[in-house]
C-alpha cells in the first residue's frame, strides 16, 4: 500500500539533515501531529480507565463476597474472598464446561489451519486461476446469518443423533472459521518475494524444501495470529452452542447463560464466572495485540 | 495479481517437458494447483450451502414441531405471515436501529481514541492494553456483566456511583431502571463499549502507517492540524473506516448474545436473529422460522453487496 511512498524514517532523515534547526527538531522526532503535550497523554489515560472501568469493576466484584457486592453506594474497601470462585468451581457444569470450551476451540483451530494452510498456497504462492472469486465466495460464505442455517442444522443432528456432542460442534467452528483464516493466511503468504521463489527454484529447491525454508520464516507470523482469532471467536460463540449442545457437550458461555436470569444473591459468582470464561481470550489477546489488529483487518490491511 | 501469475506461468512452462506433452501436462499441473485448495472449498461448501438450501425448502413448507401430522407444502404461506407479521417489523427496525447506532458511534469514539494513542505518551502500551479489554472479554460474560453489575438498579454500579456522587451533597439520588425504561439503549451502550476497541484497533493501524512525507509537506506548506487532518490523514483513513464499518456490521447485524442476555428479547429489544431463534425454539414453527431466515440472508446479501466491494477496492490495491 505504501509501496510508492518512500519509508517514513528516510524521509525525517532526510529533512532533519537539510535543514539543521534545532527548534523544531524535538517536534519531528515524534510522529508528524504529535507535539509532546502532557495533557494529550492525561486525556488517553482517562479514556482508557473509563473503558477498562466495568472490567475491573468485574474482577473486584469476583472476589467480593455476595452481601458486599450488592451494597448501595458501592463498596470499594470491603475485605476480599475467593468465595465466588469457590462457589463457581463447586458447580458441577462449570469445569466440564471449560474442558468443552477448549476442545471446541483447539480441535476446530487446527483443523482450520490444516485445510487453511494449503488453500492459502493455491491462492497465493501458485495461485489458481480465478483466485479473487474463490476468495469472494469464501468471504461471502461468513456474510450469512449463521441462524438462517441453524434448523437444519439442528434437525440434522436430531436425526444423525449428534445433538450434544462436541464433535458436531467442532465442525461448525471449523466451517465458521475457515474462511477468515484463508482470508488471513492468502495475505500473509503474498508476502513471500517472488524473487526469493524463482531463486529457490534456479537453485533447484524442490517443493518441500521451498516451502519449508522460503515459505515458512515469512508465514510462521501470520499463521500463529490465524490461530489465535480461531481460538478467540471459537471460544467466544454461544448461538451454535446453545442450540446445539446442551448438558454434556455444553459450552463455557452455555454455561454462562444459567446466570442470565439470577437475581441479586450471586452477583459475587456471576463476575467470578465472567472472569473465569474470558480469561484465556483476554491473556490471548494482550499477549499478541498486534497480530490481532492484522488479523482482525482480514490480514486485507497492513 | 498479474505478478503472481506471470511468474506462475514461468514456472508452468519451465516444468513442460515436451511440446507435444505441453497440453495434458498444463491439465496436469492445473489440478495439482488447485488440489490444495480443495479439501477446504469442498468443506465449505458442503458445511453451508447444503443447510442454507434445505432453509429454503423447508420456508415453503408447513412444518410446525408440534403438530407433526399436518407436515406440507405451504406455498408463499410462511413469507405472507413475515410480511403481515408486526413483532418482525418491529425487530426489523430494532436490527437496523442497532446495528446503525453502534457502527456509527463507536466508529466516531474509536477513531477519537485512535489519534488520542497516535500520540506519544507516557504508558501508551499500557492504556492500549487497557482499552482493549472490553473486546476481548467474552460476549455473554459481557452481556452479564452489564445487566448484573453495572446497569441493575438497586446496587449497579452506575447507579449506585449516582447514590455516591448525589450522597456528598446529602441529596437524594435518582436511580434509573436502565434496562426497563431503556431498554435498546442499554444494550446499544454495552455494545458500543465493546466494538469501540476493535475501531479503535484497525484506525490506530491505519494511523501509524501514514507517509509522514506528507505531513512534512502539509506542515511547510502552512496546512493547520485540523486541515492535515482533513486533507491527508482522513483520505488515507477511509479504507480502514470502510473495513471497521463492514466488519462491525457483520457481527452486529448477527448479535444474539447481548440481546438473548440483557433483556431476552423484551420491550422492543428484539432483533432478527433473536426472533428467529424465537420462533424456532418457542413456538416450534420450522417453516416460519425458516422464511424469517431467508429474509435475512436476503437483506444480509444487500448489506453484503456493498460490503464486498469495499473490501474489493482493499484487494485490488492489494495485488
Amino acid at each position: 500500500m505504501a509501496a510508492h511512498v518512500p519509508s517514513p524514517s528516510a524521509s525525517r532523515a532526510a529533512v532533519d539533515a537539510s535543514e539543521p534547526r534545532p527548534a523544531q527538531q524535538t517536534y519531528r522526532k515524534h510522529s508528524p501531529l504529535s507535539r509532546p503535550n502532557p495533557l494529550w497523554g492525561v486525556a488517553a489515560w482517562a479514556v482508557g480507565l473509563v473503558f477498562a472501568i466495568p472490567v475491573l469493576w468485574m474482577l473486584l466484584t469476583s472476589f467480593h463476597s455476595e452481601v458486599d457486592a450488592a451494597t448501595n453506594p458501592p463498596s470499594l474497601l470491603a475485605p476480599l474472598t475467593l468465595d465466588g470462585y469457590k462457589s463457581f468451581f463447586g458447580n458441577a457444569n462449570a469445569f466440564p464446561s471449560l474442558i468443552n470450551s477448549a476442545t471446541a476451540s483447539v480441535v476446530s483451530t487446527l483443523l482450520v489451519l490444516a485445510l487453511a494452510i494449503p488453500a492459502a498456497y493455491a491462492l497465493s504462492i501458485r495461485p489458481v486461476k480465478k483466485w479473487s472469486d474463490v476468495l469472494f465466495f469464501l468471504l461471502s460464505t461468513r456474510f450469512l446469518p449463521i441462524v438462517a442455517a441453524l434448523l437444519p442444522l439442528y434437525l440434522f443432528a436430531v436425526r444423525t443423533g449428534s445433538l450434544d456432542q462436541i464433535g458436531l460442534l467442532i465442525a461448525l467452528y471449523t466451517t465458521m472459521n475457515l474462511p477468515i483464516a484463508i482470508w488471513m493466511m492468502r495475505s500473509f503468504l503474498a508476502e513471500v518475494p517472488v524473487e526469493m521463489l524463482e531463486a529457490a527454484q534456479l537453485d533447484g529447491a524442490g517443493l518441500i524444501r521451498t516451502l519449508r525454508s522460503v515459505v515458512a520464516p515469512v508465514a510462521m507470523p501470520g499463521i500463529a495470529a490465524t490461530a489465535l482469532i480461531c481460538f478467540i471467536f471459537s471460544w467466544q460463540e454461544l448461538l451454535l452452542a446453545r442450540t446445539l449442545t446442551g448438558v454434556v457437550a455444553g459450552t463455557a458461555p452455555v454455561f454462562l447463560t444459567s446466570f442470565v436470569t439470577s437475581q441479586g444473591l450471586f452477583l459475587a459468582q456471576v463476575c467470578a464466572a465472567a472472569v473465569v470464561v474470558s480469561l484465556p481470550v483476554l491473556a490471548a489477546g494482550f499477549a499478541a495485540q498486534d497480530k490481532l489488529v492484522q488479523g482482525l483487518s482480514l490480514g486485507a490491511v497492513k | 495479481m498479474s505478478v503472481d501469475e506471470t511468474t506462475a506461468r514461468q514456472r508452468t512452462v519451465l516444468q513442460s517437458p515436451a511440446p507435444q506433452q505441453q497440453r495434458t501436462a498444463s491439465r496436469r499441473a492445473g489440478w495439482v494447483r488447485r488440489a490444495p485448495l480443495m479439501p477446504a472449498l469442498v468443506f465449505v461448501v458442503v458445511m453451508t450451502q447444503l443447510p442454507f438450501l434445505a432453509t429454503i425448502v423447508i420456508s415453503f413448507m408447513d412444518w410446525q414441531a408440534l403438530r407433526p401430522n399436518e407436515r406440507g407444502f405451504a406455498g408463499l404461506g410462511n413469507y405472507a405471515q413475515v410480511f403481515t407479521d408486526a413483532g418482525l417489523r418491529s425487530s426489523v427496525i430494532t436490527t437496523i436501529v442497532l446495528t446503525v447506532v453502534v457502527v456509527a458511534v463507536s466508529l466516531v469514539l474509536g477513531l477519537l481514541i485512535a489519534l488520542l494513542l497516535d500520540r506519544k505518551f507516557f504508558g501508551r502500551g499500557a492504556v492500549r492494553t487497557l482499552m482493549i479489554a472490553p473486546f476481548l472479554v467474552v460476549p455473554v460474560a459481557a452481556a452479564l456483566l452489564w445487566k448484573h453489575a453495572i446497569l441493575n438498579p438497586s446496587y449497579g454500579l452506575i447507579n449506585g456511583t449516582l447514590t455516591w456522587v448525589w450522597g456528598l451533597f446529602g441529596a437524594r439520588p435518582p436511580q434509573i431502571a436502565w434496562l426497563t425504561e431503556f431498554p435498546l439503549l442499554s444494550i446499544e451502550l454495552a455494545l458500543i463499549w465493546q466494538w469501540t476497541p476493535f475501531m479503535m484497533l484497525i484506525l490506530l493501524a491505519g494511523l501509524q502507517s501514514r507517509p509522514a512525507d506528507a505531513f512534512e509537506a502539509a506542515k511547510m506548506d502552512g496546512a493547520s492540524p485540523l486541515q492535515a487532518f482533513r486533507y491527508i490523514t482522513l483520505p488515507h483513513l477511509r479504507r480502514y473506516i470502510e473495513l471497521g464499518a463492514t466488519l462491525g456490521a457483520i457481527y452486529i447485524v448477527q448479535n444474539f448474545d447481548a440481546v438473548f442476555t440483557m433483556t431476552s428479547g423484551a420491550l422492543g429489544t428484539a432483533n432478527l436473529p433473536y426472533t428467529i431463534y424465537q420462533t424456532f425454539f418457542v413456538r416450534q414453527d420450522y417453516g416460519l422460522a425458516a422464511a424469517q431466515g431467508v429474509i435475512v440472508v436476503i437483506g444480509t446479501i444487500i448489506v453484503a453487496t456493498f460490503a464486498l466491494r469495499s473490501v474489493s477496492s482493499l484487494l485490488k490495491e492489494d495485488s
